[in-house]
């Protein structure tokens, strides 16, 4: 296995393991508040705002992780940089992750139609904003494996 | 409209030129070495420009390299 692949692997791995403790731990400090309509609003922007820094710091701390074991263990090397092929798998899929969170935007919007509590389309976009980060990193891996 | 494959003679012309490795002809085209790896399994068409890039390094004219077949239409 490629070290690209690997990488998309440990992303998948990564992904729902920041953001599902962060939010695990968000419903069980949170859960059964009651709020106001506005401090609801206020409450979901800061709690989609802080996991974006959180995000990021994890996937740096477990890409360097991951580098660093892959070297110990396999003695393969990172890729010094990006090739053609390599830029057209990431463009390909973020399309593909554009794809599968513009459907969530349109669910979530369709549940506030519905009349649905505005959690329920907070609960909706963000699982469409993790199924399209899985959804990227496993085109990357399918891309890899089986060409493009 | 048929399928379109383009296929490869790569594994022969580094054979020809000095068994060269993967990696010594993805260092001299600019590529990684998955890359060459995936072109010549047929899992990746390569750009115009790296594709004349390789035929420089083979010194051999491009359609030596790669061709292009077209496959009949099931009737």
């Amino acid at each position: 296995m490629y070290y690209q692949e690997k990488k998309s692997i440990v992303n998948i791995i990564s992904t729902l393991l920041i953001y599902g403790i962060y939010y695990w731990i968000v419903y069980n400090k949170y859960g059964n508040l009651t709020m106001s309509a506005d401090e609801e609003l206020q409450f979901w922007g800061k709690t989609m705002l802080l996991i974006i820094p959180i995000a990021i710091a994890g996937k740096i701390i477990v890409h360097i992780i991951f580098s660093i074991t892959n070297r110990l263990v396999t003695s393969e090397k990172q890729p010094a940089f990006e090739d053609e092929r390599d830029r057209i798998i990431a463009l390909t899929s973020t399309r593909n992750a554009f794809m599968v969170f513009g459907f969530g935007f349109l669910g979530a919007l369709g549940v506030i139609a519905y009349g649905m509590p505005l959690r329920s389309m907070f609960i909706f976009m963000i699982v469409a904003g993790v199924l399209s980060d899985v959804f990227d990193n496993l085109s990357q891996l399918y891309f890899h494996r089986k060409g493009i | 409209m048929g399928e379109h494959r383009v296929t490869n003679n790569i594994r022969t012309l580094r054979f020809h030129n000095n068994e060269m490795t993967q990696q010594e002809l993805a260092e001299k085209v600019g590529v990684t070495r998955q890359t060459i790896v995936a072109i010549e399994k047929g899992k990746y068409s390569p750009s115009l420009e790296l594709a004349f890039r390789m035929a420089r390094v083979f010194n051999t004219p491009l359609e030596e390299v790669f061709s292009f077949n077209e496959k009949p239409k099931k009737k």
